[in-house]
């Protein structure tokens, strides 16, 4: 409970720090309406020209497309300035600071920075999902929800531990910010189905950068077209890679020695 | 004139070594901007397959060809000029290159130039292994490559100054990060990046040919392609023609009023 308290804190301090800077909720909204409109103008015109995309309709696409608009807001919210916020200060010897704090530094590493506009992305996820969902309409049943909202759960957590590995090498390179973009600069890929790549793409994007665990995976559990075997292997790919981002985490820690003085 | 050409040498080697200290980032940037194609090619594919071999003009070897060719295009065209302004200009680190005696587009110029020396190439390679992977069909012509020269050269002309004068915009706003984003995803639509101008809707295509960004990205592409006939290829010259006119006098023009604008933020 403890923990739920702190995330709590952070998110008020977070908030009232942007709340100076309101005008910024304008622009990031505007951003992002901009993104999605361009995204689903370029949906209309490929399916001007098809019905359904290596057997997914339209509505099943729509449905990709909000979920990676919801995981991508997931990042940028709950991961990412956390990530960047770590490698900054490993690089000026502020990480010292937060060192000295009771808690486990993981977590106050993981929760002391959100990026509070981008929470239009997650917003506009949710409703585009919701309007893909009524066109679907009755096809999805009450094991696809769970199956989906639990792969939604495996993703954030597998791409939560790997941005926490990239992360945790910035105690032997330093400058590792460049190497944090790796995730977004190939995430969006992700927002068409699997299938579609060629196997060698298919494995990068499931093996090397898990983008398909956080878009594809979950919407190939909504449109029952996951099997159980993917299921397991997605919930344990996530349980591992937690622990081992965070035992790399605590090897890394071991060699921090402070930046300056 | 000497002076000119020191100046650009020394953008050339300084642009060379930071290139060389930030190896990591560039590769990661150029996976971006690999897959970005890459993405488009295998969807266009997957669509054309399923019609039958072929969608509009073009059949699933044309769009092979057609985004492999882009990526070079795009590749040779593009600038980071708006973001770079961006930065510049919130970090007051643009008061420098106010004292500097030349005009800052050179040395701008001589980072774009290096910065693509070095990843053409490898963009090449990429590119031919793309081809070997996805089987393109592509016959040229010599008339057609001696076109696409002027074409493409127009095309980064246009490009890149149109770009240098948005880039001013910041010198009025310092958050200019909506305008970059819009622009991005205007390019990515009117200049061909999702599709092929002549797949578009027709009221897209005639905004397209309105501005100025198929004809720094799309027409060149479609040019190498065949897609042309001679005639709408030099009126397609023509207008590049008309744009970089008319680019050269808004680089003038924004650039004296943008520096009296200029208040520096920072230290």
């Amino acid at each position: 409970m403890n923990y739920l308290r702190l995330i709590r804190v952070f998110f008020r301090v977070n908030i009232a720090g942007e709340l100076a800077y309101r005008i910024n909720f304008i622009f990031s909204f505007f951003e992002s309406v901009v993104g999605l409109g361009f995204t689903l103008a370029g949906l209309a015109i490929i399916f001007s020209y098809t019905d359904s995309l290596n057997g997914w309709r339209p509505a099943e696409i729509l449905a990709l497309v909000g979920v990676y608009s919801l995981i991508g807001g997931v990042i940028r919210v709950a991961i990412l300035p956390g990530m960047e916020q770590l490698t900054q200060s490993v690089r000026d010897g502020t990480f010292d600071f937060t060192l000295t704090k009771p808690e486990d530094a993981q977590l106050i590493v993981s929760i002391s920075r959100i990026g509070v506009w981008k929470i239009v992305d997650i917003f506009l996820g949710i409703v585009i999902l919701i309007i893909a969902l009524v066109q679907l309409g009755g096809s999805i049943g009450g094991l696809q929800a769970v199956e989906f909202l639990a792969m939604l759960l495996t993703g954030s957590v597998i791409v939560y531990s790997f941005f926490l590995i990239l992360a945790t090498l910035a105690f032997w390179l330093v400058r590792v910010e460049n190497v944090l973009t790796i995730f977004l600069s190939v995430y969006h890929a992700g927002r068409w189905p699997l299938s579609l790549y060629p196997g060698w793409l298919r494995y990068g994007l499931i093996f090397i950068i898990p983008v398909a665990f956080a878009t594809t995976i979950p919407v190939e559990a909504l449109t029952s077209r996951l099997n159980w075997v993917t299921l397991v292997a997605a919930f344990t790919a996530a349980v591992v890679l937690f622990s081992l981002s965070r035992a790399f985490w605590k090897f890394g820690l071991k060699h921090y020695s402070g930046a300056s003085a | 004139m000497k002076d000119l050409v020191q100046l650009y040498l020394q953008q050339f080697k300084t642009t060379f070594t930071s290139m060389f200290q930030y190896r990591a980032a560039l590769l990661i940037w150029m996976i971006g901007q690999v897959l970005e194609p890459l993405v488009y090619l295998i969807v266009w594919s997957t669509v054309s397959n399923g019609n039958g071999g072929s969608v509009g003009n073009y059949t699933t070897g044309a769009f092979v060809s057609y985004f492999v060719v882009l990526m070079l295009v795009n590749q040779f065209t593009y600038t980071w000029l708006m973001f770079d302004y961006e930065w510049r200009i919130r970090e007051g680190i643009f008061s420098f290159a106010l004292l500097k005696p030349v005009h800052p587009i050179h040395s701008d110029i001589a980072d774009n130039l290096m910065t693509k020396a070095i990843q053409l190439p490898v963009l090449t390679v990429i590119a031919v292994i793309l081809a070997f992977t996805f089987h393109p069909t592509l016959s040229l012509t010599p008339w057609v490559i001696l076109l696409f020269i002027p074409a493409l050269l127009l095309a980064f002309g246009v490009r890149f100054l149109l770009e240098w004068t948005l880039a001013q915009a910041a010198f009025w706003t310092t958050r200019v990060g909506s305008i970059n984003q819009l622009y991005f995803f205007m390019l990515l639509l009117f200049s061909g990046q999702i599709a092929p101008l002549s797949l578009l809707p027709h009221s897209i295509q005639i905004a397209a040919k309105i501005l100025p960004l198929y004809w720094t990205v799309g027409f060149p592409t479609e040019l190498l392609l065949g897609k042309l006939t001679l005639s709408t290829v030099l009126t397609g010259i023509g207008i590049q023609i008309v744009w970089l006119i008319i680019a050269l006098f808004l680089v003038r023009v924004i650039w004296r009023l943008g520096t009296r604008a200029y208040s520096a933020v920072g230290q």
